[in-house]
């Protein structure tokens, strides 16, 4: 029998609804698959947002780190991030505690993370010669030939057997596959549940995102290419950077929904205080509370319809941008070389999402241990010491500081790191510098031989 | 504004002949050349610009590097790991056709390049 699941053909109509980084690599990649097995179809992405503006209207609210396994696949594919996308190269971590600081250098010694703005930079910023990292993808998706229209859809439905997408200034159009890039603020994913029974969005969280206008040079000097992340004592907080960037230093809280109280504890932490210049925090630019993803939406798929990115699945807390190209560039093989109806997306698309999913089953254990550290002095002095202690050695393996380095930069999975943390070395070298660095004496103080220089002009 | 991976001055080499290595590299800004040493003498094999890579063979076999790679002026170039790409070829298969592709014209390079010596031999 005839397989009469319904495929791209030539001619095929795609409608991609958001134009941030999903939905610029789907259509990235779907056309070049396309263009491999010889299919002519054609894009439309529909983006009312021009990342050519500063501030909230041109930006996505996003930390903006794109991680190392990242920078690499993209590079692989060919896609280069230019000087002018890459605000900052990140190559190394500098962890804070109340215990002490230590820096954790990059395996290979080079600038691997990207620190980038999703738009054109924060709120009255100056005009500046950088690019958005969204707007670069999204040329880049252009140059495919995909088509961009400037139009908020605010709709869509079955009609027959194509997809109707409707826009707020009653455009309409009528698509052969729609995919939804929309990521997890826009209500259009509210209109979608509200619609369809079998549908459920994703679960979200609440963030806070915000900029400090410091200076290039009071930059360098203090933050270094170096990200700097929190390791405190604060109920619901799961993870805490500032981020370097050109003028800018960029502050990114992640918990269980981030709240003024919250805020207020890690404002108040000398930690926090001690980063800046004089040990002052300044006044931020430019502020945002996006929520981000926590759960997948489910199914993030139907007939003809597909859910990538935030929109769909993506990870825990890390690496977002990482998990948009992996679901970005799944659907477009599915629609390309097996199918657009549900089952072909079942098949295999599906599988990614439930990777991704299990894996922020482990990321929610990981994330478990970390709060017991966070919340046990005697454990952050063991995790300290351990890690000061690896990074004075060149060639011996470097067990936590790797743990840590994947943990903070979402370089691995979640199944990765807690594997790793499972190997009898790291248990019993953590054992060892737990009772060390608690022993009477040497407990009693910031760990010296951790402690990092405030001043990083050697950078 | 910054630009990834390390940089490399005029001259400075970044894969040795002969060495073993576990990586390839992307050249993010600046221009390389491969040069291979035979019998005492050198011999330039080709150069390569922004977006292109090398050091890809080390990727599927355990041999030495086959030439020596060095910088053309100020040069950034992003190490790919090993472990990190065989992961990403074991989710997305795909992601080895850029490699393929390149590694094809090469051959056919290498290819033409013997034909016109073998036509050129007394």
């Amino acid at each position: 029998m005839p397989d009469l699941s319904p495929t791209l053909q030539d001619g095929s109509r795609i409608a991609v609804i958001g134009g941030g980084p999903a939905g610029s690599m789907f259509s990235y990649f779907l056309l070049n698959m396309a263009d491999a097995v010889a299919l002519d179809v054609s894009v439309d992405m529909f983006e009312p947002r021009r990342f050519c503006h500063r501030g909230p209207a041109g930006c996505n609210h996003c930390g903006g780190v794109v991680s190392e396994s990242l920078v690499q696949r993209l590079a692989t594919e060919g896609i280069i991030l230019p000087e002018d996308v890459v605000q900052r190269g990140i190559e190394s971590y500098t962890l804070h505690m109340d215990v002490g600081d230590v820096e954790i250098a990059t395996p290979l010694m080079e600038k691997r993370i990207a620190a980038i703005y999703r738009g054109n930079g924060p709120r009255h910023s100056e005009p500046l010669d950088t690019e958005s990292f969204d707007g670069f993808l999204l040329q880049k998706a252009q140059e495919k030939g995909a088509n961009v229209i400037r139009r908020l859809v605010t709709d869509m439905s079955r009609e027959g057997e194509r997809m109707r997408v409707r826009c707020a200034d009653e455009f309409c159009d009528d698509y052969d596959l729609v995919v939804l890039a929309t990521g997890v603020n826009s209500r259009l994913m509210e209109v979608l549940e509200d619609q369809a029974q079998e549908f459920t969005r994703p679960e979200r969280t609440k963030t806070f995102i915000c900029e400090f206008r410091i200076g290039r040079d009071v930059i360098k000097k203090h933050f270094g290419p170096s990200m700097h992340v929190f390791l405190l004592d604060i109920p619901r907080l799961e993870f805490a950077a500032l981020i370097p960037k050109g003028d800018y230093v960029t502050l990114c809280l992640l918990g269980d929904d981030i709240d003024d109280d919250l805020m207020r504890q890690f404002f108040d932490s000398p930690e926090v205080a001690n980063c800046f210049p004089g040990g002052i925090i300044p006044s931020h630019v430019c502020h945002c509370f996006p929520r981000i993803n926590i759960k997948a939406a489910q199914p993030a798929y139907g007939e003809r319809v597909v859910m990538i990115g935030d929109s769909g699945a993506t990870r825990l807390f890390k690496d977002g941008i990482g998990a948009a190209y992996r679901t970005a560039k799944a659907a477009a093989k599915t629609a390309v070389f097996h199918g657009i109806d549900a089952d072909s997306f079942k098949t295999h698309y599906a599988p990614l999402c439930r990777k991704i999913h299990n894996d922020n089953k482990m990321g929610k254990v990981v994330f478990g241990f970390g709060s017991l550290v966070q919340k046990a002095r005697f454990a952050r002095r063991g995790v300290l010491r351990m890690t000061a202690n690896e990074q004075k050695q060149v060639s011996a393996p470097r067990r936590m500081s790797g743990v840590l380095w994947d943990l903070f930069s979402g370089s691995a999975s979640y199944t990765d790191v807690f594997l790793r943390t499972l190997h009898p070395v790291y248990i019993g070298s953590l054992l060892w510098n737990l009772m060390v660095s608690n022993l009477p004496g040497n407990a009693a103080t910031k760990n010296p031989v951790a402690g990092v220089e405030c001043d990083r002009a050697k950078h | 504004m910054a630009n990834l991976g390390k940089q490399y001055q005029d001259g400075e080499v970044i894969v040795r002949q002969d060495d073993t290595g576990n990586c390839m590299f992307v050249i993010q800004k600046g221009e390389v050349e491969a040069v291979i040493e035979t019998d005492g003498r050198k011999l330039r094999l080709r150069k390569m610009g922004a977006n292109e890579f090398f050091g890809e063979m080390a990727l599927f076999e355990k041999e030495t590097r086959t030439c020596t790679i060095r910088a053309i002026g100020p040069t950034h170039v992003l190490t790919i790991d090993k472990k990190n790409f065989l992961k990403g070829i074991h989710e997305d298969p795909s992601l080895a056709f850029r490699i393929v592709k390149t590694m094809s014209h090469r051959i056919r390079d290498l290819t033409d390049r013997l034909a016109k010596y073998e036509e050129d031999r007394p």
